[in-house]
């Protein structure tokens, strides 16, 4: 790309819609009419509803509707086909409202439809269920010992050279982590407005990361025509995985707002935000490895297995990253889940990397101790060159410069390798390290640019934006490319109504969108060139006709390159062509990256103090060293690296989903009981990007980084433990009382 | 509360007393203990309240269950104050009331009868942003932007208390206020800049 300008970390293009408060988040909206969703939930886990009394509810004061599975509408998205009769449950999913059974603690039972928000929440409050209990199981261990786990493609086990090789080598470990339930909760709360117009129309603001996803499930279930259904989706509140389904909730306001015929608001409690709408799964984890006296992997094997809701099949790839992360000849890997009679996991940041980093990257400090080796030479050492698991080479690879990086930062040398030889007072100090591996990819996406007469341009795509700063980004791009201030810029986006762009996720929006926009930009530099190759303007005695390779772009102007003097605005382009706009409509395709494997990276550095008497652990300092190809704006991109460290340090030291196996009921689904990472949990985190381009995965050169972030986060944290008490902790999250 | 009942005067109190005796005893057993709670709601339900909100006077009458978090939002539609747990966990509610903050969902809205509340609408002057606003564009404090309206209003409430002398206290001072997206050393950032500026106002 030619660097025209130098245009990179501008401020957020929506910051001061943040700051004010006019983002407006789904449930934001207002309409004349308006009415109040709440949802009235199951207290048992697992079995059918034999009676259901909504009488007092109906008669509560400004009740408009109750829905139950006993009056809500058929759905042709709700027949099912004989081959979908034949699925096993895990593969049938759960349709709200569909049935009279009861999967799960909190499953909704009906939905209240009111004219103020308190009057539906106490309606709510009315609605008695009789139940027929069966027996629950949602122990994780419990399943593991006496439960079957899922079959299918998704189980295979994976060999590479000779299975369990690690058992004869002559230096190795064994050992087994384990990781509890965490939940995304983002703090908007998922809420949805829906309008109905008529009974085939409608629009809904809706908190999603695929608007297109959201639109074809919706055109599935209630049989609608595509130009139908329109979903709008300004401002996302976070969401971090959670936002990709379309969750029974959003169903049930459709459900009750075509119903009433008024346009619907309806938000969960926070209380709800732990059992609707996903959450990463618990997973055990063990690894075999074993190196040769050097130091030479010889044998990773990776056994996971994980949980899943009793209707629906949620996999991962858990122990994908031991496949790739180290040269290593042999390498096997399994991969077991158990269902439980719990609400179904989703993704979560880094879903999969993240639980399987947790374990190999602590299993690698483990060896590299059992080596006498340095955890960062060990890795050195056991360099992968090539993907030896696809058998491709990589389309770029820096992690060798981020541990350099992050090293030198972090002052690595200086510690002495000794576990608990350090200290300050009465405090332990501690370093670790892990490493991150997350799939770089980019599919396919559509943008439109349309520059305007008095010079602005208008980019538009389907996307939304959850908050690393798609629009910002975006606007970057094309301001460099456009070589046009980015003032002149606007990127519309979040509407079904827009061009599709893609699904806001998987660390490939950037990629993705960047790869359209970039394209616009350039097509339209080529357009506005073949406009004015014979004006006037640009002769001279040799050049007659110019070329879009004899002009540069520059602050809205295009000049000859041998004579700056010579040029013409854009705005005038399209003033004299006599045009409204100029439109360029770009169809990127993916890339289906037949000859290489693309992955961004990330190494973590931690240190920490550990309190040699209470247990007490803070993080003291945290420095990644990220490989995410090229930085299109480093002032969003350290945020959301930032970001991904403090859900790193929540995961390793707070967040543990606890759920009450007598009853099937969660224990902790508020924020004073599960606990995230807090302002005073979080040292200066130290951010530093390799920032080479990736020149094989999208003209931009941008893998990805919203996921690696916090991928083998949480073993630095355990790792730091380790050096600075000698106790090697394999389960997370380290709470002091681990430690005492 | 105590104050807003005696705005409403002693002889709308007994006429509510006398019906609400009246409905008890006229319907002993039939209607159940949940009807009966929303009939005895509805006969309270329009107290009036008066309060100031940035600077605008609202003389509303609100049930008594409704807090001033969903006052704000669903009633006065300044959506900028979120709704982040509704249990004064989270902070994402955070308003000002006679310049002290507090989690507007811990309060009910009639409990808040003349007193002047601040939301983040109520912060800039026309197209001029807060100090506070600004420094958080400035040293990015955040990435969905949901719980900075939140976020916004501690801040400026930590420098006027005086809980803003180090990077430390201000991590303290702001732990109320949770941000999953994981902003807080640029918050820490913001509010360290504009303490340093001097230029941090109501």
């Amino acid at each position: 790309m030619d660097k025209i300008i130098e245009q990179t970390d501008i401020d957020r293009v929506d910051g001061i819609q943040k700051v004010t408060g006019t983002a407006k988040y789904s449930a934001e909206y207002d309409f004349p009419g308006m009415v109040y969703g709440v949802l009235a939930t199951s207290n048992i886990t697992k079995g059918i509803i034999n009676a259901i009394d909504t009488k007092a509810a109906e008669n509560a004061p400004g009740v408009l509707a109750v829905i139950t599975h006993l009056n809500c509408p058929e759905l042709p998205g709700y027949k099912s086909t004989p081959e979908q009769d034949k699925l096993v449950p895990t593969k049938k999913g759960y349709k709200v409202f569909a049935d009279n059974i009861i999967r799960f603690n909190g499953q909704p039972i009906a939905i209240v439809v009111a004219d103020t928000f308190e009057r539906a929440t106490h309606a709510a409050s009315l609605i008695k269920a009789n139940y027929t209990k069966e027996k629950h199981n949602t122990d994780f261990d419990e399943a593991i010992k006496s439960g079957t786990p899922l079959e299918g493609n998704n189980f295979k086990e994976y060999v590479r050279g000779e299975a369990n090789a690690w058992i004869n080598a002559p230096v190795k470990i064994e050992a087994e982590y384990t990781m509890p339930i965490e939940v995304h909760l983002p703090m908007e709360i998922h809420g949805i407005t829906v309008v109905w117009d008529g009974e085939d129309k409608v629009t809904l603001y809706e908190k999603t990361q695929s608007l297109s996803g959201t639109q074809r499930n919706i055109v599935r279930t209630f049989g609608l025509k595509e130009e139908n259904v329109r979903i709008i989706t300004q401002f996302i509140g976070g969401a971090f995985g959670s936002a990709f389904n379309t969750w029974p909730h959003s169903m049930a306001a459709l459900i009750a707002g075509r119903k009433v015929g008024k346009p619907i608001k309806l938000m969960l409690t926070r209380n709800q935000m732990f059992n609707l709408v996903g959450y990463r799964p618990e997973a055990k984890q063990k690894l075999g490895l074993g190196a040769s006296a050097d130091g030479k992997l010889m044998g990773i094997t990776h056994e996971a297995i994980a949980m899943t809701a009793s209707y629906n099949e949620f996999t991962e790839g858990i122990v994908n990253g031991s496949r790739s992360l180290y040269e290593c000849p042999n390498v096997n890997t399994t991969y077991k889940v158990f269902p439980l009679d719990l609400s179904q996991p989703t993704w979560m940041r880094g879903p999969g990397e993240t639980t399987g980093a947790f374990a190999l990257e602590s299993a690698m400090d483990e060896l590299a101790y059992a080596l006498k080796m340095d955890p960062i030479e060990f890795r050195l050492k056991n360099y992968a060159e090539t993907d030896l698991e696809r058998k491709k080479p990589y389309s770029s690879k820096y992690l060798k410069e981020c541990y350099e990086l992050g090293a030198e930062k972090i002052n690595w040398k200086e510690r002495n390798p000794e576990p608990r030889s350090m200290k300050e007072g009465d405090w332990l100090i501690g370093y670790g390290t892990g490493s991150g591996i997350f799939s770089a990819w980019r599919g396919a996406a559509k943008a439109v640019a349309k520059l305007l007469p008095d010079g602005t341009m208008i980019l538009q795509s389907g996307v939304t934006d959850m908050g690393p700063g798609t629009a910002t980004a975006m606007t970057n791009l094309a301001a460099e490319t456009m070589g046009l201030s980015h003032t002149k810029i606007s990127f519309e986006m979040g509407d079904t109504n827009l061009p599709p762009g893609p699904m806001q996720g998987g660390s490939g929006t950037t990629s993705t969108l960047g790869t359209a926009v970039f394209a616009a930009c350039e097509n339209m530099k080529k357009k506005l060139a073949a406009m004015i190759k014979d004006n006037a303007v640009f002769h001279t005695e040799i050049v007659h006709e110019v070329k879009v390779e004899d002009l540069v772009f520059e602050n809205g102007y295009m000049m000859l390159k041998t004579d700056k003097t010579k040029k013409i605005s854009y705005a005038e382009v399209i003033k004299s062509a006599g045009l409204s706009e100029l439109e360029i409509s770009e169809d990127s395709k993916g890339n289906p990256m037949l000859n290489h494997s693309a992955f961004s990276y990330a190494v973590h550095f931690v240190k920490v103090k550990v309190h040699s008497k209470t247990g007490v652990i803070k993080i003291d300092r945290a420095v990644s060293a990220v490989d995410a190809g090229k930085i299109i704006n480093n002032k969003t991109a350290e945020s959301q690296i930032i970001g991904a460290v403090v859900g790193g340090i929540g995961m390793s030291l707070m967040e543990e989903g606890v759920i009450d196996h007598r009853y099937g009921r969660w224990v902790n689904n508020n924020f004073a009981d599960y606990h995230v990472a807090v302002n005073a949990d979080v040292p200066n985190i130290e951010v530093l990007f390799v920032d080479k381009p990736d020149p094989v995965l999208n003209p931009i050169g941008a893998k990805g980084m919203g996921e690696v972030g916090i991928v083998g986060f949480a073993a630095a944290v355990t790792n730091a433990i380790f050096h600075a008490t000698g106790k090697r902790i394999r389960e997370i999250p380290v709470t002091a009382d681990k430690l005492i | 509360m105590d104050k807003n009942l005696k705005k409403e005067g002693r002889r709308d109190f007994l006429k509510k007393s006398t019906a609400l005796a009246a409905l008890t005893i006229a319907t002993p057993a039939i209607i159940k203990a949940g009807e009966n709670d929303e009939r005895i709601a509805a006969l309270f339900e329009k107290i009036p309240l008066n309060l100031e909100v940035n600077g605008v006077v609202h003389s509303l009458s609100v049930e008594p269950r409704v807090t001033l978090l969903d006052l704000l939002r669903e009633q006065l539609h300044l959506t900028g104050t979120k709704k982040g747990c509704d249990y004064g966990q989270c902070g994402a509610c955070t308003v000002h009331v006679d310049g002290k903050r507090i989690n507007s969902c811990l309060t009910l809205a009639v409990m808040n009868e003349g007193k002047k509340i601040t939301t983040i609408e109520g912060l800039a002057d026309g197209d001029n942003l807060h100090p506070m606003q600004n420094a958080f564009i400035k040293q990015d404090g955040f990435q969905c932007g949901y719980c900075t309206p939140g976020q916004i209003m501690s801040g400026i409430a930590c420098i006027n208390e005086g809980h803003a002398n180090s990077r430390e206290e201000v991590q303290e001072y702001m732990s109320g206020n949770i941000c999953r997206c994981g902003a807080y050393p640029n918050i820490v950032d913001a509010v360290m800049q504009v303490k340093k500026e001097g230029s941090n106002h109501d």
